[in-house]
């Protein structure tokens, strides 16, 4: 039986190892954390239809039964090309495993909002990441830091994404529907509250998504200010005051909000380039992981036997993210197909 | 007063803390569909008054949400209520309900001549 070596029980990981299983390899999937479902794992609910992370977890799961086995707090030390067309793959506790075919499933790391200083994430009380407000709504508690319910919430959209500062030019795609979803969380939780967002464009590219939006409006009463925050400072109450422009009206604004949540973007996984580098695999200026071509060939590097699938080739939904695995996992299927004649 | 020839220039930021936002809070309870508005600007581009003057139908919108509210009145009234600003709305607005309730809301408690009354 052949085996399939899978870099991250992410998502992508876990979804692409559930296909080739079932074709019949022999999979293993080396994850660097202690537990599975990637990023995914830290959330509460997922747009757009609100279901719960955790089921969409043992959804992927399910699948997985026998045949696959996960190795958890790995890192991987070597991978290497050998001679005979399989890839070593080392780790410190496991030895080197031989793989007849790689897929890279690394994922992304969220943007580390500490250096977007003039924000004051990690300086100010207030401050949050859309990653600390699901773990909030996971645990039920939405409060300020000194306990308190929160009347004015703001969300600043494109925190690391967008902006050469910090060396991302790029959208990450999914933090603009996320704004959206927790902005509306928020109402449901504490519906006097006034809720606003802070955008530069709203990017609502799937077909549920400009309902959200709507309903966002409509329903919920968010305020969408179109323009970037300029800076947050902390008054002696702790709530943070904000400099923005409403870019609109041509008006620039002075308010003070009683939470302040960015929404970080997405970056290559910390361990993108290393794997890069191992293999000789290609990455754009981003740091993501580049296919062969993105349109015909997604999932294939220039190394024979190494494929890529999720978010380690760019900002994916879970939806894309699930689909791109799969088609992972067929052209796997196909390439080891190939080489046994 | 001791005039020492200079002054204190006013911010021209707005202070959306302390602005009067109960104009804001009335209209979204009048006319549902306000809260819709994505700024897109196809009212005003259309508008028949803003061909002839400065009138800004997005932009009454935001004076709104900001609570900007002095000069509201007499913006409105630039408004002949011909409904192509509704006609054209993408996001579905009933325009010409907002802007006859906007005229009432700005009335409140105060005289209006009938003739106007009947207008909107």
């Amino acid at each position: 039986m052949k085996n399939v070596v899978i870099i991250g029980a992410g998502v992508a990981g876990l979804t692409a190892a559930a296909r080739l299983k079932d074709i019949g390899y022999n999979v293993t999937i080396i994850e660097k954390k202690t537990y599975d479902g990637g990023n995914v794992a830290s959330w509460d609910r997922l747009f757009p239809d609100s279901r719960r992370a955790s089921r969409l977890i043992d959804d992927v799961r399910r699948p997985l039964g026998e045949g696959v086995t996960i190795h958890y707090d790995q890192r991987i030390t070597s991978l290497v090309k050998m001679k005979d067309g399989r890839i070593g793959v080392g780790t410190e506790s496991l030895g080197i495993i031989h793989a007849d075919a790689l897929l890279v499933a690394s994922g992304f790391s969220l943007f580390d909002a500490h250096l977007k200083e003039e924000y004051g994430y990690g300086i100010y009380d207030n401050v949050y990441t859309q990653a600390d407000l699901e773990s909030m709504f996971s645990s039920g508690k939405v409060l300020t830091r000194s306990g308190d319910i929160p009347r004015r919430i703001g969300f600043v959209h494109c925190v690391g994404s967008r902006d050469e500062k910090v060396g991302n030019r790029y959208c990450s795609k999914v933090c603009c529907v996320t704004a959206v979803k927790q902005a509306s969380e928020i109402k449901q939780l504490y519906p006097d509250a006034q809720v606003y967002c802070f955008y530069m464009d709203l990017r609502m590219f799937e077909l549920p998504y400009e309902d959200m939006y709507f309903n966002a409006q409509k329903l919920y009463g968010v305020r969408f200010i179109r323009g970037r925050l300029c800076e947050a400072a902390e008054k002696m109450d702790k709530s943070v005051i904000l400099k923005v422009e409403d870019t609109l009206a041509g008006q620039t604004l002075n308010l003070s909000v009683d939470m302040l949540v960015l929404m970080a973007g997405m970056r290559p996984a910390s361990d993108t380039a290393r794997i890069a580098t191992m293999l000789g695999l290609h990455c754009n200026k981003e740091g993501f992981l580049t296919p062969v071509d993105i349109f015909s060939r997604g999932n294939e590097t220039e190394v024979d036997g190494v494929f890529l699938a999720g978010t380690c080739t760019g900002p994916k939904t879970i939806p894309q993210t699930i689909a791109d695995a799969r088609s992972a996992a067929i052209r796997i299927d196909e390439y080891l197909k190939k080489r046994k004649k | 007063m001791i005039d020492f020839g200079y002054g204190i220039t006013r911010s021209n930021r707005l202070n959306l803390d302390e602005a009067d936002l109960s104009l804001a809070r009335k209209m979204a309870r009048r006319e549902k569909s306000f809260a819709t508005c994505i700024g897109c600007g196809t009212c005003t581009a259309g508008c028949t008054a803003g061909h002839f003057t400065a009138y800004n139908p997005r932009k009454i919108q935001l004076m709104i949400l900001n609570g900007q509210t002095e000069n509201l009145k007499e913006d409105l009234k630039k408004c002949m209520l011909c409904g192509r600003c509704q006609m054209l709305c993408p996001r579905g607005i009933s325009l010409r309900s907002l802007w006859s309730k906007l005229y009432r809301a700005l009335d409140d408690g105060r005289k209006t001549p009938a003739v106007t009354r009947d207008i909107f």
